[in-house]
C-alpha cells in the first residue's frame, strides 16, 4: 500500500514534466496509474470481502511513535476504491475539460497529490500519519479551488476553505494526540479496542469536541458549511472529485472510524446526531435556493454528508448498514451530476439553470447520464438511492431517541434533493431550447465516459445488490460499527411505513419542483439563504475582519514607531519584573557590618550623584560629557579607596581617553534640540528613578551576602608566578580572559571600521548622485 | 581539551582579516566569504560528530583551569546551533555574491559578515558569563553596521532603533553579570550553576533571573520588549535580513535556554511560569503585528517575534519533550524563516518590489519560485510534511503532555494565524496578478536559473527548502539528535562535570 500511495506521488510530482512530453495524450496515460491502483485494491477485495483485516506497517519517527502505517478494512477498503476508481475518471475528464489550459500540467500534479493524500487518509492506521495526509488533503484542495486564481472570488474561496479546514485540522492534531496519550498506541487499529478506555478518561468530552470539530469542518456541517459551495470556485473536475467525492468526506470517513472507540455515548449520539441533523434540514432546502447547477450540487453534497453524520450518530447496526449504502451511492451518483455540469458549462458556456434548457438532443450521452444519476439521487427504485433511503427512514424511524423529530427532518431533506434532483437532471437538457452563449454539442469522450459509468453502477448496484452487500457494504458497515454485521440488501421491503414515506418524498418534491421556479426567486427563500448561507459567512468574515482590526490596533499602540515609547515601555517593563520579583521574593536588607561612612566619601557620592543630575538636566553636549566624565574619574576614587589601585589606574585612563574622543566628535555636531514637555520629563524621571532605586537596592541586598573570594585570591596569588605579571588587572586582561579582550579589540576595530565606511560610502554615494542601488 | 574548539570563532576571524587586508580585490573579498563560511561549516561539523559520538567538548584557554580562565564548551545544543548557522552563513555568503553591490563589498561586507558569525558562535561556544556578554558585543556592533551600510535613510532609522535598545539590554546584562559575581564570586557558567544553588538568599537569585529574562528577551525578541526587530528588520539588504531574522534572535534565546536550564533553576515554578505567560504574549502579539502587515519582509519580521514565543514556551515546559521541541523549533524556524527572507529578495529582483499589494503574477511566470516558497512558507506554518510539521507536533504534544492545555491552545490557533500571513503572502504575490502598470521591466524576461539568471540568489533558496523537506521527511535523526541535546540540558551535571571535571 505504501508502494501505491508513494507512486502516486512521484507520479504527481513529475506530471507537468510528463505534460511536456505527451501533450493531450497526458490525461489518459496518467489515468493509468489510479485505474492500476484500484485494480491493485480490488485483488484485495476477496480477503476484506472475507472479513479480514490488513495491515502493513513502516516506520517513520519511531522517537514520537508515527509509523507509516496501514489498516485495510471494509471502510478502508470502500473509500480506496471510490478514491481511486472516481479518481481515474477524474484525471481523464480533467484533460478533457481543461485541454490547452495554461495550467493542465499544474492540474494533474495537484489532483495527483490530493488523490494520494486522501488515500493516505483513508488508509492511515497511525494517528499522525492520518494528520499528515489529512493536512495535505486541505494544502492541495487550497491550490486546487484557487486553480482560477486570476479572480478574487477563487481567492477567497481558496483562502476560506484553507482556514476552515485548517482550524478542524488543528483542532484534530490536539484530539488525536490526546488519543493517543490517553490509549497508549498512537495506532488506529489497537485504540479501536480501547474504547472503554477512551469512553471512561476525563478528557473523553475534550478528545471528542476536538475530533468532531476536525470532521464537522472538513465535511462541512453548520455552521462551519459555507465554505463548501464557495469552493465551487475550483473548475469543475476538482469540484466533482474533492467536493463529492472524496475530501468532504473525509470527516465522514473519520467519524466512522473512530465510531467503535468514542461512540456509545449520549454525549455522541446528540452532538453528531444533532449536528447532523441540523445540517440535513438546513442545507437541503438551501440547494433549492440557487440557480448555478454547481451550487445546488454542493448543497446537496452537505445534506448527504449531514446525513452520514446523522446515521453514524445513532450507533446502532442498521443506521450504520444505511450509511454505508449512502457512501457509495452518494459518490456515484454526485460524482456523475458533477462531470455533467461542468460538460454543460463547457459546452454550452454556463451552468446557471435560468440561462439553459433543450440541450437534451444537442449533448444526449450527457443527459442519460444526468438522468441516471437524479433517478438514484432521488431514491427512486431501482436505483441505488433508493435503497440508501429506505434504509435512512428504516434507521431514523428505529432510533433510540427522538425519532419522530429525526424521521421528519429526514423527509423534509430529502423532499428538497428529490426537487434538487429534477432541477439539475432535467431542467437544463428538456424543456424549449434556451440559446447559450456558446452553441452547445455533445462533450469528448473523456468528459462522458467517467458520468455515464458511474451514473450506470448506480443502477447496476440497486438492482442487483448482492453483487455488493455481503462483499463491501457489509464489511464496511461491520468497521463503522465495530463489530462484525451481518445482512444483506434488497431493493423489494414490503409494504411498510419507510416505503410509504418514500412515496410521500417524491410526491413532495415533485411537487416542490414545479413550484421551483418561482420558490427560487421568492422572498422567503432570499431571507432563508441570507439565514443560514451568509449568516455563518458572514460570521467568519466577522472572525476574519476583527482579527485585522484588533491586529491593526494592536501594531499601531505596540510598535507606534517612536523609539522614546519603545524604551519606555522596556524599562517600565524592567522595573515591574525586576522590582517586583525583588520586593515580593527577596525584600530590602540591610549588611549591619559595613562601616561608617565618612565625610569625604559623602563629598565624594554627592558629587557623583550631582554630575549625574546634571548629566541629564543640561542640555550643551560637552557639559554633558564633562559631567560623565566626573562620574567616571569619582568611580576611579572609589576604587582607589576601597584598595583596588590597579583598577582605578584603568578606570582613569579609560574615562580621560573617552571624555576627550567623545568631547572631540561631540563638538562639531549642532546643540540639542529643546526637550519635551515638563509632564513627560517627570514621567521620565520618575520611571528612571524607580529602576536605578531598585538596582540599587539589590546591589545593596547583594553586600549582605558573603563574598566569594575564591578565584580573585586565585588570580593574585597566580599574577607574578605563572602570568608573569605585576598588575593583576592587566593580567586579567591579557592572560586569564584574555578571550574578553579579544573580543573587546575586534569590537573597537569594527567601530572604527564602521566609521569609515559609513563617513566614506557617503561621500561616494553623493558623488555617484546620491541614490544607492 | 579540544583545541580544536576554537576553530568556529578563529576561522570566521582569520576570514575576516584576511578580507580586511585585501580590501579592494573583489575577488578575495568574496573568495574569504564563501572559502571561510565553507571551512567554517566543515569544522563545526566534525566538532559536532566529536561532541555526539564522545560527548561534550572543553576547551580551557590559555590552560587556566575553570573556573579562572574562560572556558569554550561545546554541547549537543551548541552543536546544532553552530552547524545551523553555519550553513546559513555559507548560504547567506553565497547570495550575497550577487544581492551586495561593489560598495558594500568594498566597505567590509564580507568580513563584517564573518565578524556577526564569531559573535553568534562565540556566544554558542561560551562557557562563561561575561564572556557571553563579550560575544554579544562583537554581534551588536557588527550587526549595527550590516544594518547600517548603504545609508539610507529608512536604514539609518532602523538601526539607531536596533542599536539603543539592543544597548539597554547589553547594559541590563552586564548588572545581572555583576550581580552574579556578587553573589558567587564566579562568572563561569559550570561553577555558576554549582554555586548559586549555595546562595543563601534565593529570593535575590530569583530577582536576578529576571534580569537576564529581560536582557536576553530584549534580544530575543520576546513581548513586551521586541520592538527593535520589526523597526529594523526589512530595511538593510535581503542577504542581511534573512541572516539576522534566522540567527540573531536566537542567540537570545539560546542564551535564555542556557542559563535557565543550567544556572536559573532553584525556583521553576516562579521563573518559568513567567516564561510561560511571556511566551503567549509573543506568539500572540507577533502573528497579529504579522497580520496587519503589507510588506513582504514586514510580515517576515513579526513573524520572527511570533515564533520565538513557541521557543519559549518550550523552554517554560521544561520537561524533555518540551525542550526538545524548543531546540528543533529553532533549527526549523531558521531555515524556513531565513529562506523566506531570501526568497522576498527575489521576488523584488523580478518585480521591483517588497509591496504585496503591488507583487503579482509570480505563480504565472515563475512556477519554480512559488514552489520554493510554498515549501517554506508551508513549512513556516508547520504543514507536513515538512520541517515544521515536526517542530509543532513536538511543542503540541509536549503541552498537551503536562496538561498546559491553554497555553498549547494559543500555540494551535497561533498556528492558524501563521498559516493565514503566509497564504496572504501567497495570495498577493504570486495569484494575484499582476497590474501592467506595476511591471517592471526585467519581469518574465529575467529568468530563475541558467544563462542570464538569478543562480546565484536562487541557488541558496533551493538548498534550504531541500534542507527542509529532507528534515521533513527522514525527521528521525534530527528529533532524536534534539532530544539528546534536551537531555543534556536537563541533566546539567553532566555539563558541569565536563567543564570543571570529576569533583
Amino acid at each position: 500500500m505504501l508502494i501505491a500511495l508513494l507512486s502516486i506521488f512521484i507520479v504527481g510530482l513529475i506530471a507537468p514534466g510528463l505534460y511536456s512530453v505527451l501533450r493531450e495524450k497526458t490525461g489518459w496515460v496518467l489515468a493509468i496509474l489510479p485505474f492500476s491502483v484500484f485494480i491493485y485494491f480490488l485483488t484485495l477485495f476477496p480477503a476484506i470481502a472475507d472479513g479480514e483485516v490488513i495491515t502493513q506497517s513502516t516506520d517513520w519517527v519511531p522517537l514520537f511513535d508515527v509509523t507509516l502505517s496501514f489498516y485495510l478494512d471494509g471502510l478502508s477498503m470502500l473509500f480506496a476504491l471510490l478514491v481511486t476508481g472516481i479518481g481515474t475518471f477524474i484525471v481523464l475528464y480533467g484533460s478533457g475539460y481543461l485541454a490547452g489550459h495554461e495550467y493542465i500540467g499544474r492540474f494533474f500534479c495537484t489532483i495527483l497529490l490530493f488523490m494520494g493524500s486522501m488515500l493516505g487518509v483513508v488508509l492511515a492506521d497511525n494517528l499522525i500519519t492520518l494528520f499528515v495526509f489529512w493536512e495535505l488533503t486541505s494544502f492541495t484542495s487550497y491550490l486546487l479551488i484557487g486553480f482560477s486564481h486570476d479572480s478574487a472570488e477563487s481567492r477567497n474561496s481558496a483562502l476560506q476553505a484553507l482556514l476552515v479546514t485548517g482550524i478542524g485540522g488543528l483542532a484534530l492534531l490536539a484530539g488525536l494526540i490526546l488519543m493517543g496519550y490517553t490509549a497508549g498506541t498512537f495506532e488506529m487499529s489497537e485504540i479501536l479496542n480501547s474504547g472503554d478506555v477512551l469512553r471512561e478518561s476525563p478528557l473523553y468530552l475534550g478528545i471528542l469536541i476536538l475530533i468532531l470539530a476536525g470532521a464537522f469542518t472538513k465535511s462541512a456541517q453548520f455552521p462551519f458549511h459555507f465554505w463548501l459551495p464557495g469552493a465551487m470556485a475550483a473548475p469543475t473536475p476538482v469540484s466533482a472529485y474533492l467536493h463529492s467525492a472524496t475530501m468532504v468526506k473525509a470527516g465522514v470517513y473519520l467519524l466512522a472510524r473512530v465510531h467503535p472507540a468514542m461512540g456509545d455515548t449520549d454525549l455522541w449520539f446528540y452532538l453528531v446526531t444533532g449536528f447532523g441533523a441540523a445540517t440535513l434540514l438546513i442545507s437541503a432546502w438551501l440547494a433549492l435556493c440557487y440557480t448555478d447547477m454547481k451550487q445546488i450540487l454542493a448543497y446537496t453534497t452537505v445534506m448527504v454528508l449531514a446525513t452520514l453524520t446523522m446515521l453514524i450518530g445513532m450507533g446502532f447496526p442498521l443506521a450504520h448498514q444505511a450509511a454505508a449504502v449512502y457512501i457509495l451511492g452518494h459518490a456515484l451518483y454526485k460524482a456523475s451530476l458533477f462531470m455533467v455540469a461542468g460538460a454543460i458549462d463547457h459546452e454550452a458556456g454556463t451552468r446557471d439553470i435560468a440561462k439553459l434548457g433543450g440541450l437534451r438532443s444537442l449533448m444526449p450521452i450527457s443527459a442519460v447520464a444526468a438522468a441516471l444519476a437524479a433517478l438514484s439521487m432521488a431514491g427512486i427504485a431501482p436505483f441505488f438511492g433508493f435503497i440508501g433511503k429506505e434504509l435512512l427512514y428504516e434507521a431514523a424511524l428505529e432510533a433510540p431517541m427522538w425519532s419522530t423529530l429525526l424521521i421528519s427532518i429526514a423527509v423534509l431533506g430529502n423532499i428538497a434533493v428529490v426537487a434538487a434532483a429534477g432541477i439539475v437532471a432535467i431542467k437544463p437538457f428538456y424543456g424549449p431550447k434556451v440559446e447559450t452563449p456558446k452553441h452547445a454539442h455533445e462533450a469528448p469522450l473523456s468528459m462522458w465516459i467517467g458520468p455515464i459509468t458511474l451514473a450506470s453502477l448506480g443502477v447496476v448496484f440497486g438492482s442487483l445488490p448482492f453483487l455488493i452487500d455481503s462483499s463491501l457494504i457489509v464489511p464496511t458497515a461491520s468497521a463503522i460499527y465495530g463489530e462484525t454485521l451481518d445482512f444483506y440488501l434488497s431493493l423489494w421491503h414490503g409494504i411498510n411505513l419507510p416505503l410509504i414515506l418514500s412515496v410521500v418524498t417524491l410526491l413532495g418534491g415533485i411537487a416542490v419542483y414545479k413550484i421551483w421556479t418561482g420558490l427560487q426567486s421568492s422572498t422567503p427563500a432570499g431571507l432563508y439563504s441570507t439565514t443560514f448561507h451568509d449568516g455563518p459567512k458572514g460570521g467568519y468574515q466577522f472572525l476574519v475582519d476583527g482579527m485585522l482590526s484588533t491586529a491593526g490596533w494592536q501594531t499601531r499602540v505596540l510598535q507606534n514607531g517612536m523609539l522614546r515609547y519603545y524604551v519606555l515601555t522596556i524599562v517600565v517593563t524592567m522595573a515591574v519584573a525586576i522590582g517586583y520579583t525583588f520586593m515580593s521574593r527577596a525584600g530590602f536588607a540591610w549588611n549591619n557590618e559595613l562601616g561608617s561612612v565618612e565625610l569625604y566619601e559623602w563629598t565624594l557620592f554627592a558629587t557623583i550623584i550631582a554630575s549625574a543630575l546634571i548629566a541629564v538636566m543640561v542640555r550643551s553636549r560637552l557639559a554633558i560629557i564633562v559631567a560623565l566624565g566626573v562620574i567616571g574619574f569619582g568611580l576611579a576614587l572609589i576604587y582607589l579607596m576601597y584598595g583596588a589601585p590597579d583598577l582605578a589606574m584603568t578606570q582613569v585612563l579609560v574615562e580621560t581617553l573617552t571624555v576627550i574622543l567623545v568631547a572631540l566628535v561631540l563638538v562639531h555636531m549642532p546643540p540639542l534640540k529643546k526637550s519635551e514637555a515638563a509632564g513627560s520629563k517627570f514621567r521620565d524621571a520618575v520611571i528612571a528613578l524607580t529602576l536605578g532605586g531598585i538596582f540599587t537596592a539589590m546591589t545593596l541586598t547583594a553586600m549582605t551576602l558573603p563574598f566569594d573570594l575564591f578565584i580573585s585570591e586565585q588570580f593574585a596569588e597566580w599574577s607574578y608566578p605563572a602570568a608573569h605579571g605585576r598588575n593583576i588587572v592587566n593580567v586579567i586582561l591579557v592572560d586569564f580572559r584574555a578571550l574578553d579582550t579579544m573580543g573587546e579589540v575586534v569590537v573597537v576595530a569594527v567601530a572604527g571600521l564602521a566609521v569609515y565606511a559609513l563617513v566614506k560610502m557617503n561621500k561616494k554615494q553623493s558623488k555617484n548622485g546620491g541614490a544607492e542601488s | 581539551m579540544n583545541l580544536l574548539l576554537i576553530l568556529p570563532i578563529a576561522i570566521p576571524l582569520t576570514a575576516a582579516t584576511i578580507g580586511l587586508l585585501f580590501r579592494k580585490s573583489p575577488m578575495v573579498q568574496r573568495a574569504s566569504g564563501v572559502i571561510g563560511m565553507a571551512a567554517l561549516l566543515v569544522s563545526v561539523i566534525y566538532l559536532s560528530w566529536q561532541t555526539y559520538t564522545d560527548g561534550i567538548q572543553v576547551i580551557q584557554l590559555g590552560d587556566w583551569a575553570a573556573p579562572f580562565g574562560i572556558t569554550l564548551v561545546m554541547d549537543l545544543l551548541s552543536a546544532a546551533m553552530l552547524i545551523i548557522t553555519a550553513i546559513m552563513g555559507l548560504v547567506v555568503s553565497i547570495y550575497s555574491l550577487y544581492d551586495i553591490d561593489r560598495v558594500k563589498e568594498q566597505y567590509h561586507y564580507y568580513p563584517l559578515l564573518h565578524i556577526l558569525l564569531i559573535g553568534i558562535n562565540g556566544s554558542f561556544l561560551t562557557g562563561d558569563l561575561f564572556n557571553l556578554y563579550v560575544w554579544f558585543e562583537v554581534m551588536l556592533i557588527s550587526s549595527f553596521i550590516l544594518l547600517a551600510l548603504g545609508n539610507r535613510k529608512t536604514q539609518l532609522q532602523g538601526a539607531v532603533k536596533y542599536v539603543i535598545i539592543n544597548l539597554v539590554s547589553s547594559l541590563v546584562f552586564l548588572f545581572g553579570v555583576a550581580m552574579v559575581y556578587g553573589m558567587t564570586g564566579t562568572l563561569n557558567m559550570a561553577d555558576l550553576a554549582v554555586k548559586i544553588a549555595e546562595v543563601e538568599n534565593t529570593g535575590l537569585v530569583t530577582a536576578v533571573s529576571m534580569i537576564f529574562i529581560v536582557s536576553f528577551g530584549i534580544k530575543a525578541a520576546i513581548f513586551p520588549l521586541f520592538f527593535w526587530l520589526p523597526a529594523s528588520y526589512h530595511t538593510p539588504p535581503v542577504a542581511v535580513s534573512a541572516i539576522f531574522g534566522g540567527l540573531l534572535t536566537k542567540v537570545g534565546v539560546y542564551a535564555l535556554i542556557r542559563v535557565f536550564t543550567l544556572i536559573f533553576t532553584h525556583d521553576i515554578g516562579y521563573t518559568h511560569t513567567i516564561l510561560l505567560w511571556v511566551s503567549g504574549f509573543t506568539m500572540v502579539c507577533g502573528v497579529l503585528g504579522a497580520a496587519a502587515q503589507m510588506e513582504f519582509r514586514k510580515v517576515l519580521s513579526f513573524h520572527i517575534v511570533s515564533q520565538i514565543g513557541y521557543m519559549i514556551m518550550g523552554l517554560a515546559f521544561n520537561t524533555k519533550l518540551g525542550i526538545m521541541g524548543a531546540i528543533f523549533y529553532i533549527i526549523h524556524n531558521i531555515l524556513a524563516k531565513s529562506n523566506l527572507f531570501l526568497i522576498s529578495g527575489i521576488a523584488q529582483r523580478l518585480t521591483g518590489t517588497f509591496e504585496l499589494k503591488q507583487l503579482g503574477g509570480l505563480y504565472r511566470q515563475y512556477p519554480w519560485l512559488a514552489v520554493l516558497f510554498l515549501i517554506s512558507a508551508f513549512a513556516l506554518a508547520g504543514f507536513p510534511p515538512l520541517s515544521g510539521f515536526w517542530a509543532k507536533l513536538s511543542l503540541v504534544k509536549a503541552g498537551l503532555q503536562i496538561e498546559q492545555y491553554v497555553i498549547t491552545g494559543v500555540a494551535i490557533l497561533v498556528g492558524l494565524l501563521t498559516l493565514f500571513s503566509m497564504v496572504k503572502i501567497w495570495a498577493y504575490a504570486f495569484w494575484m496578478p499582476m497590474e501592467e502598470e506595476n511591471k517592471s521591466e526585467q519581469f518574465g524576461k529575467m529568468k530563475l536559473m541558467g544563462a542570464g539568471g538569478l543562480n546565484l540568489l536562487v541557488t541558496p533558496v533551493i538548498i534550504l527548502a531541500a534542507i527542509i523537506i529532507i528534515v521533513g521527511l527522514f525527521a528521525e535523526p534530527f528529533l532524536s539528535f534534539c532530544m539528546l541535546a534536551a537531555e543534556q540540558l536537563l541533566n546539567p551535571e553532566i555539563y558541569i562535570e565536563s567543564v570543571l571535571g570529576e569533583s
